[in-house]
């Protein structure tokens, strides 16, 4: 796609997601912010898993520590702007331990680490009461104002969410488009070769993690004021393969791949609602015939469809030269 | 003057195996030294001895007169070395022209700098003259997975150069190449020593190929060296012929 299209389409995307709320429903905009929250979560494992390689079962929990830490700190009266960060950094330095374990072992053996911890601090939120609540949770969680602005109502909350959305998908373009996006991907792809060309691989490694789990920190600071309470059971193992499947689903490795996953994982199921006690069988063949068709998830179908609509314009490249190659 | 690659005294056994026997060699700015052996003969636990990746038991290996020892493969290669590998090793799902930027971005700035500096970390020129050097202008943004075995032995040596190092390690680099693309390797290998001065050491077993390239050429059987010379003394030597090369 050349310059100008690619403009046109992205201005076009920024103006459906701004009106996307306008005269819906209370529920619509609450789909839609949780559309935008479990995007920031998946757009951060997309860069652990999808471009770094490193398998990941633990962002829920991550997202888990980033909502309660937000939750304590404002019912604790701090504001939202110096909860969110703190939440961030938390699961960063978390992020980086848990990716200490990912230099020693790999694939489902990390898949395993990973589930432990996820179950883990699920353990730690439900037992130390004392702090979290418990099983009942926490409540009643404050929504944020700015400078006059109040989050309080549901479409202004979406339009706080869709900020924080874009200011997350701004930093994940700009980091993948850099020269660490390239480590990223030259670690997932052949980690030997890339440490014989100068790169740190162990902490390209622990940075992956560290992103990644940062990124579900702010998504969890999101969802905090979203629901306004959490418990623990919000952020179990499941919520991890959730956000695992939409990234799968979506394509992994690929930039726009968690938004479109977040897409079908959080508004496929509300859409197809109308078919009553089939929606879940009728998703359910949808992402086994999706995993089936392109492994790559949608963007993948995208491509295979546009590869073979497109005009095929390349030359034999062992004839290009002649003979020499 | 100091060798630009000491292996000294270097010995590494796997249980009762002694695969490197007590092995010392120098390497010279410019030279270009050839590694050959039978299968088994040490060469690969050498090359491995040197590269970090496995760790001797006795000996010592310095580059510019500097021990190596315990340093990982990103150290060895910040410090000038570099290597190719045996199987392909390109990044398939990148393009060529990016399996080349990885090569040298490394060597560019700091972490934070290659965070929030240029996406091609200003190296796009140098990639394409490097692109251009091995006649790889066509491929510059294809997938390097896609391209074909030769093709791909092309980019991993381009990509082993990117970085200007002082000395490459090249593992088997004629291994599965075909014959018009194996003479287009050597030809560039050759250039490339010539016209920069680099030292290059050589594991093949295609002795034309070896013969051709390399001015020393050092002979490993059962973890020793049996034989040392330029290609012509090697070739003639009695038990080189016997261990190795035949009649």
């Amino acid at each position: 796609m050349t310059a100008s299209p690619k403009y046109l389409l992205y201005i076009a995307m920024l103006v459906a997601l701004v009106l996307a709320p306008l005269g819906q429903g209370n529920y619509i905009v609450y789909v839609l912010c949780s559309w935008l929250i479990f995007s920031v979560a998946a757009m951060g494992l997309n860069l652990t898993l999808g471009y770094a390689g490193q398998v990941s079962l633990a962002q829920a929990a991550f997202m888990g520590i980033g909502a309660y830490i937000t939750a304590l700190m404002t019912m604790a009266g701090y504001h939202w702007l110096l909860a969110m960060p703190f939440a961030i950094l938390s699961c960063f330095g978390i992020g980086l331990i848990l990716g200490y374990p990912a230099l020693r072992v790999q694939h489902h053996f990390l898949a395993f680490v990973t589930l432990a911890f996820n179950t883990l601090v699920f353990l730690v939120l439900r037992n130390e009461e004392w702090l979290t609540g418990g099983s009942f949770g926490l409540v009643p969680i404050p929504r944020p104002d700015f400078f006059g602005f109040s989050t309080f109502k549901q479409v202004p909350f979406y339009y706080f969410a869709l900020v924080c959305f874009l200011l997350a998908a701004g930093a994940m373009a700009w980091i993948v488009r850099s020269p660490w996006g390239r480590a990223f991907k030259a670690l997932r792809e052949n980690p030997i070769r890339a440490n014989s060309l100068g790169l740190n691989t162990r902490l390209m490694t622990l940075l992956a993690f560290a992103i990644g789990s940062g990124f579900a920190g702010l998504a969890g600071a999101m969802m905090a004021p979203l629901v306004q309470f959490i418990e623990p059971g919000s952020f179990t193992l499941i919520h991890s393969l959730k956000i695992l499947l939409m990234v799968v689903v979506g394509g992994s490795g690929f930039y726009y791949g968690p938004f479109l996953g977040a897409a079908i994982v959080v508004l496929l199921p509300e859409l197809l609602r109308f078919t009553e006690g089939y929606y879940l069988i009728i998703y359910a063949a949808f992402v086994l015939v999706l995993m089936v068709f392109s492994p790559n998830g949608l963007i993948g179908l995208w491509q295979k469809l546009m590869d073979r609509f497109r005009t095929q314009q390349v030359e034999r490249s062992d004839l290009k030269d002649g003979a020499q190659l | 003057m100091t060798p630009v690659l000491s292996v000294r005294n270097i010995s590494k056994s796997f249980g009762a195996i002694k695969a490197v026997n007590n092995v010392s060699f120098d390497v010279h700015d410019g030279e270009v030294l050839g590694l050959i052996g039978p299968n088994g003969s040490g060469k690969s636990t050498l090359f491995n001895c040197i590269l970090g990746q496995s760790t001797p038991n006795s000996g010592e290996v310095l580059f510019k007169g500097d021990s190596v020892a315990g340093k990982e493969a990103h150290e060895l290669n910040k410090r000038g070395i570099g290597r190719t590998f045996q199987q392909l090793s390109v990044f398939p799902q990148m393009s060529v022209i990016d399996n080349i930027i990885m090569a040298g971005q490394e060597h560019h700035g700091t972490m934070l700098s290659r965070l929030m500096g240029a996406p091609d970390a200003g190296l796009t020129e140098e990639a394409e003259q490097l692109i251009s050097f091995f006649r790889l202008d066509h491929l510059r943004d294809q997938m390097a997975g896609s391209l074909s075995y030769g093709q791909q032995k092309l980019v991993d040596a381009a990509v082993a150069f990117m970085s200007g190092p002082g000395l490459v390690l090249l593992d088997e680099p004629a291994g599965g190449v075909n014959l018009t693309m194996l003479e287009h390797l050597k030809e560039r290998l050759q250039t490339y020593n010539r016209e920069h001065g680099s030292t290059f050491v050589v594991i093949e077993h295609n002795m034309e190929f070896v013969m051709s390239l390399c001015s020393r050429i050092i002979v490993l059987a059962e973890g020793v060296i049996i034989a040392e010379g330029s290609p012509d003394e090697v070739k003639s030597n009695q038990r080189v012929i016997d261990a190795y090369l035949g009649d």
